[in-house]
């Protein structure tokens, strides 16, 4: 197609494409990945001792290795949640009441304090090298679909379909009401007239979406849609998850058995 | 006269009353017949189209389609099966992430079977000369492209009537004149909404003009741009 830009050879997805993950673990069956994420977020997120944390957070550097991401995206990824997690060093270690290791007149570091910022750092980095590695490499439309293979509400499967859908739309339409501002002189400043445009802006995108969420329910009318919706793909396991499902069970059963053996 | 695909009689209809749209509009569509239907900015056309299949209910008048009165909404289920709609901004028909989802959106609501709907989908991408595209993602592609899908995926439902609302709107010349060829291959009566006159000519072989609420049947595209100032009561025109 003579269109504008693309090119109809192309018949994958363009290279900004945010997800484009293409390591063993972007070959998972879908349902497979999202079970083991959240089984393993769970444990992790329930999980007290070093052992268990350490062995989650090894894996996960694992699971980036395999995932086709990259050691330096994902640590990339990694650090706004570090930034977070700076800010809780700086405050839980004199905030949580304990022992103190080193005391500064009535303020003191407590050894539990230190513990407790070391475990959540460790938890909160580990669970998030899961989520990204297993949840994050697949487009999220494959996600709904997955989600919607588990008996999520139907309503909510179909709400992250329509946002991954229209969200570039409502950015379109944003960015055409911005520029048109722009061009008739618009600068936000600190006053009532910015205020109050913007405000308009934020209105006319909300009635805007509202006439076009009712121009795709008529459209979808149109081709016969009665409130549910037919899934056309169906994701099927191969041989190929086999080693995942092993792998992933192992550690799951190894996590457990590290915070079991610690609470004995 | 041939049993009419479509038949309007007297048809009134206005969002609020304030701003009537269609006062008295009467067409009839025939087999094979391709109407191009003409009419200033606003002046109802796919309020018209919208009325036929009907996502909107007209105030008073009577819709027929395949020799049945339709009124309620249960009616305008069979109709919107056999009449597909092809909406003007492809973006609100194409919400499904995947081309071969979207094509396939229609026929499982029609209940088919999954082989058959995989059918149904290459073979109307391949007419379209589309194949390939399944996996596409609908938001990425071009303007032509989107709206060859959503063409596709009314084709999908094997619909005996097209309504096309603007279907060349900011098209370029070369995605226009795959679409004229198209256009012309499909078997379907048609009723055209557009305001390019070269596509048009092209793809109908007849005219109406919506103007104050009615219809008025004309001459082959040799119509004057202004209505004319004598509506002379011709409630159910015949596209002439």
């Amino acid at each position: 197609m003579t269109g504008h830009g693309h090119n109809a050879t192309h018949h994958t997805h363009e290279p900004q494409e945010p997800q484009a993950a293409s390591g063993y673990l972007a070959s998972v069956d879908p349902r497979l990945r999202v079970a083991a994420a959240v089984l393993l977020a769970v444990v992790l997120a329930l999980a007290q001792g070093f052992p268990a944390l350490l062995l989650g957070l090894a894996g996960g550097g694992l699971a980036v290795a395999f995932s086709g991401l990259g050691a330096a995206a994902a640590l990339r990824r990694l650090l706004p949640l570090n930034a977070v997690l700076l800010l809780m060093w700086l405050v839980l270690p004199w905030s949580t009441p304990g022992e103190p290791l080193v005391a500064f007149g009535p303020l003191g570091i407590a050894r539990e304090g230190l513990r407790l910022a070391a475990v959540v750092t460790l938890k909160a980095n580990a669970i998030v090298l899961w989520l990204m590695t297993l949840v994050g490499t697949m487009e999220v439309s494959v996600l709904g679909h997955a989600l919607s293979h588990f008996r999520v509400p139907q309503k909510l499967a179909h709400m992250l379909l329509f946002t991954v859908r229209y969200l570039d739309v409502l950015q379109q339409e944003y960015l055409r009401l911005r520029a048109a501002m722009k061009v008739r002189g618009f600068r936000p400043r600190l006053n009532r007239h910015t205020y109050r445009s913007l405000g308009y802006l934020a209105g006319m995108l909300l009635v805007r979406s509202f006439d076009r969420s009712e121009r795709i329910a008529a459209a979808m009318k149109c081709r016969g849609f009665s409130g549910q919706f037919w899934l056309l793909d169906h994701f099927a396991l191969s041989r190929r998850d086999a080693p995942f499902a092993l792998v992933a069970a192992l550690l799951l059963a190894a996590l457990i058995a590290c915070e079991i053996a610690r609470l004995l | 006269m041939p049993e009419m695909l479509l038949r309007l009689t007297d048809v009134h209809f206005g969002y609020g009353p304030q701003r009537p749209v269609l006062s008295g509009c009467g067409f009839a569509l025939a087999p094979g017949e391709r109407v191009a239907l003409l009419g200033a900015n606003g002046s109802g056309k796919t309020t018209l189209l919208h009325l036929i299949v009907g996502l909107l209910k007209p105030v008073s008048g009577q819709i027929e389609a395949f020799g049945r009165l339709r009124t309620v909404e249960a009616d305008f289920h069979e109709v919107r099966r056999r009449v597909g709609l092809l909406f003007q901004d492809a973006d609100d028909q194409l919400f499904c992430p995947t081309v071969a989802e979207d094509l396939a959106f229609g026929p499982l609501n029609l209940g088919r079977p999954r082989g058959e709907v995989r059918q149904i989908v290459a073979a109307r991408l391949a007419e379209l000369g589309l194949s390939g595209y399944e996996q596409r993602i609908t938001h990425k592609l071009s303007g032509g492209e989107k709206r060859l899908v959503a063409l596709a995926a009314v084709l999908a439902m094997d619909p005996e009537v097209l309504l096309l609302d603007e279907p060349v709107n900011a098209l370029d010349d070369a995605a226009t004149a795959r679409l004229v060829e198209i256009v012309n291959r499909l078997p379907q009566a048609m009723v055209i909404v557009s305001h390019d006159r070269e596509f048009l000519q092209q793809t109908t072989n007849a005219t109406l003009r919506l103007c104050d609420g009615r219809l008025i049947g004309l001459p082959r595209l040799a119509s004057p741009v202004a209505c004319p100032p004598d509506r002379s009561g011709d409630s159910d025109a015949r596209p002439q």
